[in-house]
């Protein structure tokens, strides 16, 4: 299937561009008429996904981050967030609930947060070439509670 | 981002508003641990009643704070959640540590 619209940013990964890059979604996603709780879900999961680049793909540097969004004509929203980062050395642990590198102000709750707002998360990653995660969401629409 | 403090005899109250992520929790964790030592209160209560948003940031700011605020044996309660950050705070396992409150009212 083929998206009926699609767009990309490529940012730093300065921590100030988290919120740019959820509110830029939410304002790409909104054409699909999502009720205002499912575009909620999506810019969580966003900011999860770009805050994960930011905190863990480029620990001591500003690295680039490409986010790409597709729309598609059933109310499909992918999103896809890709870095040339660090890399995630056992993808699994990273993403069980609780787990952080991090220890501190981090929850360890990223990749479950993503989880919980999305219809579907997928990760790849190769140590010392870079991360990408897809978000897929499907919006049932502001029809749904007339 | 906003922190408004308030405090009655026994009690801090941060009240936090606007966006709450990993970029504006570094700000708002400075102005609320300052407000905690200076204080030191027995019972520390952080609002969300004004936050717009908030991912897990939000949660790791609550986590960091019950460390402070237990590391002298207060106690912390978070009140004026919406039914999302509930969500996120109960899937973290928040209420073992402190207090959680929804918002109240708000008929709809």
């Amino acid at each position: 299937m083929k998206p009926i619209n699609e767009m990309k940013l490529q940012f730093q990964s300065h921590s100030v561009n988290e919120a740019f890059a959820r509110a830029a979604v939410a304002a790409f996603a909104a054409q699909l008429d999502p009720h205002i709780e499912e575009l909620a879900d999506l810019k969580t999961a966003v900011s999860e996904a770009v805050t994960n680049c930011i905190v863990h793909a480029y620990p001591h540097s500003v690295g680039e981050i490409t986010l790409r969004a597709q729309l598609f004509a059933d109310g499909l929203v992918k999103v896809r967030v890709r870095d040339r980062g660090v890399g995630i050395p056992d993808i699994k642990q990273a993403m069980e609930p609780l787990f952080t590198t991090l220890g501190g102000e981090r929850a360890g709750l990223g990749f479950a947060v993503m989880e919980s707002f999305c219809d579907r998360v997928t990760v790849t990653s190769r140590v010392g070439k870079g991360t990408c995660v897809t978000l897929v969401r499907r919006f049932d629409g502001r029809d749904a509670d007339g | 981002m906003s922190v408004k403090l308030s405090s009655a005899p026994q009690r801090l109250t941060i009240a936090l508003g606007g966006e709450v992520d990993h970029h504006t929790a570094a700000a708002m964790r400075l102005e609320a641990d300052a407000a905690i030592e200076a204080k030191l209160a027995p019972k520390v209560r952080l609002d969300f009643c004004d936050v717009t948003f908030m991912d897990s940031s939000g949660v790791g700011f609550v986590l960091g704070r019950y460390r402070l605020v237990s590391s002298y044996g207060g106690q912390v309660e978070v009140t004026g959640l919406e039914p999302r950050l509930y969500k996120m705070m109960r899937m973290a396992g928040l209420e073992r540590f402190v207090t959680l409150r929804k918002k109240e009212g708000k008929s709809k």
